[in-house]
C-alpha cells in the first residue's frame, strides 16, 4: 500500500481549469478594489453620513476602528492564502532532509530560513523536534528552526508591511533570522543533550516518512489556501477586535507624545522593559500589531515597539509547557534567555541607528 | 481493521476521529478506532505533523484533517 497519497476530491472544487483561473483572477481584484476603496469608504461614511467630525476624539476612533479592522482582515485574507499554497511545496520531512548532515552554523541560519518558510503549527512543536532529532539533526539547529518559526511569522511580516512600510518589514525578518541563528547556535554549544529528556533518544524512527506535499493537485492547495484562511480568521477574530478596538482608543484619547515620556527613544530600559512585559503576554500577530501601530504613533520608540512584539510572538507560554515535554528545565530556561537577549539586543540596535 | 487517531489531544485530532467515524459508519465498515496521545509513540511512527491517521500500522495521513470524500477513499483503499 502507498503511504502519503492524498486522494483527490471526488466531490467540490472546479471542473475546468479555465473557470478555475478566472475566478481567482476575479477574488484578486476584487481584493485590490476594496483595498483602495477602504479609506475613501470610512471617511464617507464616518465624517459624511454620521456627520462625526474628523478631528474630534470620537471620530476619528471610530473611523479608525472602522478602518483598521477591514485593512487587516484584507491584508490577512490576501496573505494567508498566498502563503499558505506557497508553503504547500515544502515540508516538515523535506525541511528535515535539508538540514540533515550539515555542519552546525551554517545549518542554523539554513533552519532558521526553513523556519520561516515550512508549514507547521507550534502545537506540532513536540513531535516535530523528536523527529528532528531522532534523525539526526543537531539540537542547535532544531532550535533556531523552532525559534524562528513562530517569530518570523507571516501574518506578522505583511501586517508590518502594511503598518509600517517595507524598510521595517525586511528589518523585522532579517533581525527575526538572526536571532534565531544565534540563539540556536549558542544554545548548541553548551552541550545541550543532556538536558533533553531521555525518551526522545530513546525514539526509534520506524514508520515511513510521508510526504503531504507529494500528491496534491492545484486545485487540493486552492482549496488548502482557503481552508487555512477560515481556520485562522475564526482564531483570531477576537484578538483581532480587542487589539484594535484598545488600538482605537489609545489612538483617540492618549496624549500624542504620551510614550514619548514613558518609552521614547531616551528611555535607556525602553527594549528592556518591553521584552519583560512581552514575554508573558499571549497573543498573536493579529492581535498585537494594531496595539504596535498605536504605541509607535504615540511616539513609543521603533525598537522598543518591535521587541515589544516579538517577544509576544516569540516566547508563549504554551509554547513552553510543551516544549518542557521534551526539554529539561536549564535547557528551557537556557531558550528562554538566549531568544529574549537577542530580542533585547534587536530593540537597543534599533532604536540607535533608526 | 485497527484505526489509530495520532495526536496529543488537539481540535484537530478531534475532528478527525468525528470524520474517522463518520467516515466508518457511511462506508459500512468496522473497526477498532483508538487514539495515541503519548508524543514517544506518536513520533515512533515517523510523524511530526499531527493529527495523523494510522491504518492497521500504515500511516496514511499526517498534518491535516482531509475532507468527508478524501477520508472515504483513504479508508475503502485501506480496507481493500
Amino acid at each position: 500500500m502507498t503511504t502519503g497519497s492524498i486522494p483527490a476530491p471526488t466531490v467540490g472544487g472546479w471542473r475546468r481549469p479555465v473557470a478555475k483561473g478566472a475566478m481567482l483572477a476575479a477574488a484578486a481584484s476584487l481584493w485590490l478594489v476594496a483595498y483602495q476603496l477602504n479609506r475613501p469608504w470610512w471617511d464617507l461614511i464616518v465624517y459624511d453620513w454620521l456627520g462625526l467630525d474628523e478631528g474630534s476624539r470620537l471620530g476619528s476612533g471610530v473611523h479608525f476602528f472602522l478602518y483598521d479592522s477591514v485593512k487587516i482582515l484584507l491584508l490577512l485574507t490576501g496573505i494567508i492564502f498566498v502563503v499558505t499554497i506557497a508553503r504547500s511545496y515544502l515540508s516538515l520531512e523535506r525541511t528535515r532532509a535539508l538540514l540533515g548532515g550539515r555542519r552546525e552554523g551554517v545549518a542554523n541560519l539554513a533552519a532558521a530560513g526553513l523556519g520561516v518558510a515550512t508549514p507547521f503549527c507550534s502545537c506540532s512543536a513536540v513531535p516535530a523536534f523528536i523527529g528532528f532529532v531522532a534523525a539526526g539533526v543537531p539540537l542547535g539547529v532544531t532550535l533556531s528552526f523552532l525559534i524562528a518559526s513562530p517569530l518570523i511569522n507571516e501574518v506578522a511580516v505583511v501586517l508590518l508591511y502594511g503598518m509600517f512600510g517595507a524598510r521595517i518589514a525586511v528589518l523585522y525578518v532579517l533581525s527575526g533570522l538572526v536571532i534565531a541563528t544565534l540563539a540556536g547556535y549558542v544554545l548548541g554549544r553548551v552541550s545541550p543533550a543532556r538536558w533533553v529528556e531521555d525518551f526522545v533518544y530513546q525514539t526509534t524512527l520506524r514508520g515511513t516518512a510521508i510526504l503531504p506535499g507529494q500528491r496534491l493537485t492545484r486545485s487540493d492547495r486552492v482549496v488548502m489556501g482557503r481552508e487555512e484562511v477560515a481556520t485562522i480568521l475564526r482564531k483570531v477574530w477576537p484578538y483581532l477586535l480587542a487589539g484594535i478596538g484598545l488600538g482605537a482608543v489609545i489612538h483617540g484619547w492618549a496624549p500624542a507624545d504620551f510614550f514619548t515620556r514613558v518609552a521614547g527613544p531616551d528611555n535607556p530600559f525602553g527594549p528592556l522593559v518591553a521584552v519583560a512585559i512581552g514575554v508573558p503576554l499571549y497573543s498573536n500577530a493579529a492581535g498585537i500589531l494594531p496595539l504596535v501601530e498605536v504605541l509607535y504613533a504615540k511616539g513609543m520608540a521603533i525598537g522598543t515597539v518591535l521587541a515589544f512584539m516579538m517577544s509576544v510572538v516569540a516566547l508563549s507560554l504554551p509554547e513552553l509547557i510543551l516544549l518542557r515535554r521534551v526539554l529539561k528545565p536549564p535547557l528551557l530556561a537556557a531558550f528562554v534567555g538566549a531568544v529574549a537577549t537577542g530580542i533585547v539586543a534587536t530593540g537597543y540596535l534599533f532604536n540607535a541607528i533608526l | 481493521m485497527f484505526i489509530k487517531i495520532l495526536g496529543p489531544g488537539c481540535a484537530n485530532c478531534h475532528a478527525l476521529e468525528r470524520l474517522t467515524r463518520d467516515a466508518l459508519t457511511d462506508l459500512h465498515l468496522t473497526a477498532e478506532v483508538s487514539n495515541v496521545t503519548d508524543y514517544p509513540t506518536i513520533a515512533g511512527y515517523g510523524v511530526m505533523n499531527t493529527p495523523a491517521l494510522v491504518v492497521d500500522d500504515h500511516v496514511v495521513l499526517a498534518g491535516r484533517v482531509p475532507t468527508a470524500a478524501q477520508l472515504r477513499d483513504l479508508l475503502t483503499t485501506a480496507a481493500a
